[in-house]
C-alpha cells in the first residue's frame, strides 16, 4: 500500500530541513514525509566549516554582496536569483539565530563576522570553524517542534513517479526491512545534495552520490550548468578532508616549497606582510576566489614548486603566526583535523594542502521560484541550480542558499499541494510495482554478474579526474564519453551477492553507483560543449571567456545514449558582465 | 612541543603485510545468533579502522553491513565497538592496535539491525522527548525585523560545549545505566537538554523538567562518567547531568522554602 502525504521531501540535510519547518510554520494542516538515506543529522550539511554569508553589518551593502557573488561566478550566476538570495540572507541567518544556532559573538553581544575568499566585506557569519555542523543541528533539532513532519529516516528514493505530467512522489525503500513503498504526495522537493563522490579525491562523505540529481535527469528534466565543478583550494592530502577557507579568512597564508607566496604570481594582487595590521586584504591572495586558487596549484606544480609528498604534490598553509589562543578559538576544528589525520599541529607546523573536489555548482534546472520544468516537483540547495553560483561559488554563500532557497521550495511545494488535490494512487501503484521488479531482476534476484561495484567505482573516479579535473580538453573529453558508455554498458553485468533484504547496503551502494553514471555523463558532456575557458571550467583548448556563444547555461537532457545540451540565456539584471577584479582596484 | 601522533605526512605510508580483523555479523532473515568472521586485511599506517572495513566491503565481502559518511568524526554514523571500547571508526587508526588483534562490533546496548548495523530508535525518541530546541515564553519571541538575541561571549560559552554533541551513540553504548535499564534518558539527550537550558535565549527549562528530573532522567546516573571518557567531540555529558542536578535540586529547594516562586 502506498504512503499519503501533501508534501515529500527527499533529502534531510540543510535544506530539506529548512523546506520542512517552512511548511511546518505556515502549513500546519499539510502532512510531511521528510524521507534521507541517512538520519537528518548525518547529512553532509554536517561538514560544512568556515560560516554563512550575510548583509549585516553597517559597512556592508547588498550591491557589494551580489557583485562579489556575481563577478565570484563570472557572470554566470542568474542575477534575479542572486539579488533574492542577497535581501532574503540576513533574515535567514537571523531566524538561525532565533532558533538557538550558538553563533559566535563580538564583545558587545552582536553576531560576529569574518572574511571570506572573493568577498569585499567581511560578511561571513559563523559558528567558530563548525558552522555546517551547528546549522544543521539547530535545523534539525527545531524540526522535531513540528509533528506534521513524518520522518522517514533511512529510506532511500529510487525514483521521481509522474503521472498525468504530473509529480505525484517517489518510490523509495525502507532500508530497515528492504521494503520498498510509494510515497504518494501533492508535491515534491528534491533535496539531496551534491555528488563529491564522482571523483576520487573529494571533500564529500561517502553519501553524496548525486541521488536525486540523477533521479530528476531519469525523469527527463535538465541538469543545468553541470561542467562547473569547484576544487577547494585546501584539502588535506590523502583524505580529501576540508581544511576551510576560514584559516585564510583569519589570517592564513599559501606558501610554495620556497615559502614563497606564489599567489602573488596569477593576477591576485600583491601581499602584504602577515604582521601587517591590514593583513589579509579582502578579494585578495588568499582571499581570491576558490577556482582561481585552485588553477594556480595546478601552474605552480607545473613549475615544478610544490612539495612532492606520499599522497600527491602539496603547498604549505601557513596559520602558525596566528597564535595558538586565536586557532583554539577562531579554528578550532582545523587544529582537531590536522592533529588526527595527518599528525601536525598548525600551531606548530604548516600545513600541507592540495585541490580537492568539493561542490557542484550545477544541477537540476529551478526557476526562482525552485520550480522544475516537470509540475509539483521542486528544488533546492547543492543538487538544484537556480543559479546564484554561475561558473564558481564564492565561499559561505552555500549554507546561505540552502536556508534561503529551501524555505522557499518548501512555501512553494506548499502552494502547489494546496492547489492540487488529485493523486491517482492506481496508477502510482503500479509504477511502483514495476520499480519493485526493476529492482528486483536487476540486483536483488539477478544471477551471475562479474563486475564489482568497488571496481566501477573506481574507474569512474579515474577517469573523472583526468579529464574533468581543473584543467579540461576536448581530446580527454572524448575518451571520457567512451569511457562512460563502457561502464554503462558494464554496470548491466554489476554483482550482487547479497540479496538478502534487511539493511542491504550493497543493494544501495549500486544503485548509488548508477546515479554516480548518469551524473558522470551529464558533467562529461557538458563540458565537451562548453568550448571556453570560464571560472572553475577551464579548457586547455579555448583559453579565453567567449560571452557571445557562451554566457548561457547548459541544460542536459538526458537521452537512450547520451546527454543532449541546450543552453538558456542567464538573468542578466543589473550588473553587465565584465572583467572580474582581485588585488586591485575595482 | 612535539605532536600528538606521529607525523604521517612526513614519515610516509608504511604498509606492512596483512592482519585478520574480526567482524561481527548478523542476518536477521536467515541466522539465528550472531557470528564473528574474519577477514585478512592489509595493515597500512595511514588507515583508520573504517578504511578496514571498506576494505573488506569492496574487494572480499560486499555483503557486510554498516554505517558511515564523513570520515571526519562529524556526522556522528560510524560508531563501533572496537576491541569491546565505543569508537568512531573513521578516527580509530589501526596503528594504534600494535597487537593486529582488532575485532569489530556493533555499539553495545542497542538491538542489532544488521551485522554493524543497531536500531537507533530509542534515541530519536528520548531526543524528542527532551524538547532541544530554543523556547521562548508566549508574547517573548523577538521578531526576525529586531535582529538577533544579543548574547555575549562568555554567556555563548556558559552553553557552548553541550551543542557540541554528534549524536554518535557512543556515551550510550558506554553507560552501565542504560545496559541495565533503557528507560534512562541517557547522556546525550539530557547533555542536549542542558544545552538549551544553560543558552542565555531559552525560556523553556520548566518545560523540559518534566523528562529530565522524572525518575529515568538524571536522578537514575549514579555518575560513573563512562560516558564522558568516551566522547569523541569532549561534550562531556556527566558534568551536564551533575549540573542538571544541582539546578534541579535548587528548584526543589526554592519550591518548599519560597512557595509560588517560579523559580
Amino acid at each position: 500500500m502506498a504512503l499519503q502525504y501533501d508534501i515529500v521531501i527527499v533529502g534531510g540535510g540543510g535544506a530539506g530541513l529548512r523546506a520542512a519547518i517552512a511548511i511546518g510554520e505556515t502549513n500546519p494542516k499539510l502532512k510531511i514525509a521528510l524521507v534521507s538515506k541517512v538520519f537528518p543529522m548525518r547529512s553532509h550539511t554536517v561538514a560544512a566549516e568556515g560560516g554563512a554569508a550575510a548583509v549585516i553589518k553597517d559597512n556592508d551593502s547588498f550591491n557589494d554582496h551580489c557583485l562579489d557573488t556575481i563577478g565570484g561566478g563570472e557572470w554566470m550566476c542568474d542575477q534575479d536569483a542572486v539579488e533574492l538570495f542577497v535581501n532574503e540572507a540576513p533574515k535567514e541567518l537571523i531566524q538561525m539565530e532565533h532558533w538557538g544556532c550558538p553563533w559566535s559573538r563580538e564583545l558587545d553581544g552582536t553576531v560576529a563576522v569574518r572574511p571570506f575568499g572573493g568577498m569585499k566585506i567581511e560578511r561571513t557569519w559563523f559558528a567558530a570553524d563548525k558552522t555546517g555542523f551547528h546549522l544543521l543541528h539547530t535545523l534539525f533539532q527545531t524540526s522535531l517542534k513540528y509533528n506534521n513532519v513524518i520522518r522517514h529516516d533511512e529510506w532511500f528514493a529510487t525514483k521521481i513517479l509522474v503521472e498525468n505530467g504530473r509529480c505525484q512522489g517517489v518510490t523509495a525503500i525502507e532500508m530497515r526491512s528492504g521494503i520498498m513503498k510509494v510515497i504518494a504526495a501533492k508535491s515534491v522537493i528534491m533535496c539531496t545534495g551534491g555528488a563529491g563522490r564522482v571523483f576520487p579525491f573529494t571533500t564529500n562523505g561517502a553519501i553524496k552520490t548525486g541521488d536525486g540529481m540523477a533521479m530528476a535527469y531519469r525523469a527527463g528534466i535538465p541538469l543545468k550548468d553541470m561542467e562547473f565543478i569547484q576544487y577547494h583550494p585546501t584539502g588535506l592530502p590523502g583524505t580529501g578532508i576540508l581544511i576551510t577557507e576560514a584559516a585564510r579568512g583569519e589570517g592564513g597564508i599559501l606558501v610554495n616549497k620556497e615559502g614563497y607566496r606564489y599567489l602573488q604570481d596569477y593576477d591576485l594582487g600583491m601581499p602584504l606582510d602577515i604582521e601587517d595590521p591590514k593583513h589579509p586584504v579582502n578579494k585578495s591572495m588568499e582571499l581570491g576566489p576558490r577556482d582561481r586558487l585552485s588553477q594556480a596549484f595546478i601552474k605552480e606544480r607545473e613549475k615544478e614548486k610544490t612539495i612532492t609528498g606520499p599522497f600527491g604534490d602539496v603547498v604549505h598553509l601557513d596559520i602558525r603566526h596566528l597564535g595558538k589562543k586565536k586557532i583554539d578559538k577562531k579554528l578550532p576544528f582545523v587544529r582537531e583535523l590536522t592533529k588526527n589525520y595527518i599528525g601536525i599541529d598548525p600551531v606548530y607546523e604548516p600545513i600541507p594542502v592540495r585541490p580537492v573536489v568539493h561542490y557542484m555548482m550545477g544541477g537540476i534546472d529551478t526557476t526562482i521560484d525552485c520550480r522544475t520544468i516537470l509540475p509539483g516537483l521542486f528544488a533546492a540547495g547543492e543538487c538544484a541550480c537556480v543559479s546564484i553560483n554561475g561558473a564558481n561559488r564564492l565561499g559561505s554563500n552555500s549554507l546561505t542558499e540552502i536556508l534561503v532557497y529551501g524555505a522557499r521550495a518548501g512555501n512553494a511545494a506548499a502552494v502547489f499541494a494546496n492547489e492540487h488535490s488529485e493523486i491517482n494512487l492506481e496508477a502510482l501503484e503500479k509504477q511502483g510495482a514495476d520499480e519493485y521488479k526493476r529492482i528486483t531482476r536487476d540486483f536483488l534476484q539477478k544471477d551471475g554478474g562479474s563486475e564489482r561495484i568497488a571496481t566501477l567505482r573506481k574507474e569512474i573516479h579515474q577517469v573523472m579526474e583526468q579529464s574533468v579535473g581543473i584543467f579540461r580538453s576536448e581530446s580527454g573529453l572524448k575518451e571520457a564519453c567512451n569511457k562512460i558508455e563502457e561502464l554503462k554498458d558494464r554496470f548491466s553485468s554489476i554483482l550482487i551477492e547479497d540479496k538478502s533484504l534487511n539493511f542491504n547496503t550493497e543493494l544501495t551502494s549500486a544503485l548509488e553507483l548508477e546515479n554516480m553514471i548518469d551524473v558522470a555523463e551529464s558533467i562529461i558532456f557538458s563540458a565537451l560543449s562548453r568550448r571556453e575557458s570560464r571560472g572553475s571550467h577551464q579548457r586547455t583548448d579555448f583559453l579565453n571567456r567567449d560571452d557571445e556563444n557562451f554566457l548561457r547555461h547548459s541544460l542536459a537532457y538526458r537521452t537512450e545514449t547520451e546527454s543532449r545540451i541546450e543552453y538558456q540565456d542567464v538573468a542578466i539584471t543589473k550588473w553587465p558582465p565584465g572583467e572580474r577584479v582581485y588585488g586591485k582596484e575595482e | 612541543m612535539a605532536t600528538r601522533r606521529t607525523c604521517l605526512w612526513k614519515r610516509g605510508v608504511k604498509v606492512s603485510e596483512t592482519f585478520e580483523m574480526e567482524i561481527f555479523r548478523y542476518y536477521p532473515d536467515k541466522d539465528n545468533e550472531p557470528f564473528i568472521k574474519s577477514y585478512e586485511v592489509p595493515f597500512r599506517d595511514d588507515w583508520v579502522v573504517l578504511d578496514a572495513i571498506n576494505y573488506i566491503k569492496d574487494e572480499i565481502d560486499g555483503t557486510l553491513s554498516y554505517r558511515w559518511s564523513c570520515r571526519m568524526g562529524v556526522c556522528g554514523s560510524c560508531g563501533m565497538m572496537v576491541n569491546s571500547v565505543p569508537k568512531l571508526t573513521c578516527s580509530a587508526f589501526l596503528k594504534d592496535y600494535p597487537s593486529r588483534k582488532i575485532r569489530v562490533e556493533p555499539l553495545q546496548g542497542f538491538p542489532v539491525e544488521r551485522d554493524l548495523i543497531f536500531d537507533m530508535d530509542d534515541f530519536m525518541n528520548k531526543l524528542t522527548e527532551v524538547k532541544p530546541y530554543l523556547l521562548r515564553k508566549e508574547g517573548e519571541e523577538k521578531p526576525l525585523e529586531e535582529g538577533e538575541y544579543l548574547q555575549s561571549p562568555a554567556e555563548l560559552a556558559h552553553y557552548k560545549q553541550y551543542t557540541l554533541c554528534i549524536n554518535c551513540m557512543l556515551c550510550y553504548a558506554a553507560c552501565p545505566i542504560y545496559a541495565l535499564d533503557s528507560n534512562f534518558v541517557g547522556p546525550a539527550a539530557i547533555a542536549l537538554a542542558q544545552r538549551y537550558n544553560l543558552d542565555s535565549r531559552d525560556q523553556g527549562r520548566n518545560q523540559r523538567q518534566e523528562v529530565i528530573a522524572s525518575h529515568e532522567g538524571i536522578w537514575e546516573c549514579t555518575f560513573v562518567g563512562e560516558c564522558s571518557v568516551v566522547c569523541p567531540k569532549d561534550v562531556d555529558p556527566a558534568a551536564a547531568i551533575q549540573r542538571a542536578k544541582v539546578s534541579s535540586t535548587l528548584d526543589w529547594f526554592k519550591e518548599k522554602m519560597i512557595p509560588r516562586s517560579k523559580g
